[in-house]
């Protein structure tokens, strides 16, 4: 293990730190209570539907477990996770489902 | 009537099913950092300023690989960068809150905290701006917390966890369980179809720029989508 300078680990922590917080704050802290156009309220409602399933994907399709490897078990608990959120509506059954199928797939792939 | 209270309780009882996650994420966090040659004090400050597991992961995985500083803090950053449309999206909900509680939604707006409040605030019957301020810090109560002393308990320990309790996929399903209830329309899924073709086609960009590119895309399409549906109809 090559020592890490103190010092770089130290203005890495916060200034990554402060920078996270900006992106955090941006529209909350500037925005406030002004009214947005129709269109961009819009927009906005699509965003949790939006960066969420590309989020995901990468790490379904090319988890980096397996060294980036499809993995059936994993696709497969992915894809139970998905139906089962999208027809029951609930984020808990969701979960609970896609760990039973991811579980059961590797005990059983 | 103490209706901030219940909606406290509400967003805690559905910030709950994420401590299974948040735990092991966090003591993997912390291990991984030690096992970097992070000490203690750096390890927590980490988990205590950024509040951004992915983000700290690369910074860790770069900091080893001896990147640059600017590489280190523009790709941590950058994978950051799709809470600023979190921001965005929650702030037509939270935005008439006073500066002060704003400040510290935005500390901990994850994405967790993000996914389970802005499922609720779009649910009826509507919530008011404390009630859903309560609400959002409910959810967030029991992880928060637990995103500290995990890592604590990570460095501490600092032994690796088995593989074969698959915990890198624990965070892939606990995204999917956030979105996946909110496919409620064609535009939902026309946004969600567009977003997953766009960010693997686009997974060559540098610093997660496809991500965000792909964000972008998929809510343009679902906007989209739902005006020319609306005016079908």
């Amino acid at each position: 293990m090559t020592p890490l300078s103190d010092a770089q680990i130290w203005l890495i922590i916060v200034l990554l730190g402060i920078g996270t917080y900006l992106i955090r704050f941006s529209f909350l802290g500037l925005i406030g209570n002004r009214q947005l156009s129709p269109f961009t309220e819009k927009l906005l409602r699509f965003v949790p539907v939006a960066v969420m399933p590309g989020l995901v994907a990468p790490m379904v399709v090319w988890p980096a477990a397996s060294g980036g490897a499809a993995d059936p078990a994993r696709m497969i608990a992915a894809t139970v996770a998905l139906v089962v959120g999208a027809t029951t509506r609930s984020v808990i059954w969701s979960v609970f489902a896609g760990l039973a199928a991811l579980y059961t797939g590797l005990a059983l792939i | 009537m103490n209706t901030p209270r219940s909606a406290f309780l509400s967003g805690l009882t559905a910030g709950l099913p994420f401590v299974i996650v948040v735990i092991p994420f966090a003591v993997l966090f912390g291990v991984v950092a030690t096992e970097a040659g992070l000490d203690l004090l750096q390890t927590m400050a980490m988990s205590f300023l950024v509040i951004a597991g992915a983000s700290q992961f690369v910074a860790v995985q770069l900091l080893v690989d001896q990147a640059p500083t600017l590489i280190i803090l523009a790709t941590a950053l950058a994978v950051n960068m799709r809470m600023v449309m979190y921001s965005a999206s929650i702030a037509p909900h939270l935005g008439p809150a006073p500066l002060w509680q704003r400040a510290v939604v935005a500390y901990v707006l994850v994405d967790q905290s993000y996914g389970v409040s802005i499922k609720r605030f779009e649910e009826s019957p509507p919530l008011n701006v404390p009630e859903k301020v309560a609400y959002f810090f409910g959810a967030m109560a029991v992880i928060w917390p637990l995103w500290y002393l995990g890592t604590l308990v990570g460095a501490l320990v600092g032994e690796a966890i088995p593989p074969e309790y698959a915990l890198d996929f624990a965070v892939p399903i606990t995204f999917i369980a956030l979105f996946s209830p909110m496919l409620k329309s064609a535009a939902h899924v026309a946004a969600a179809l567009v977003s997953v073709v766009l960010a693997l086609a686009l997974v060559w960009m540098p610093f997660s720029l496809g991500l965000i590119v792909a964000g972008l895309a998929a809510m343009f399409t679902g906007a989209l989508v739902e005006t020319h549906l609306e005016r079908r109809s």
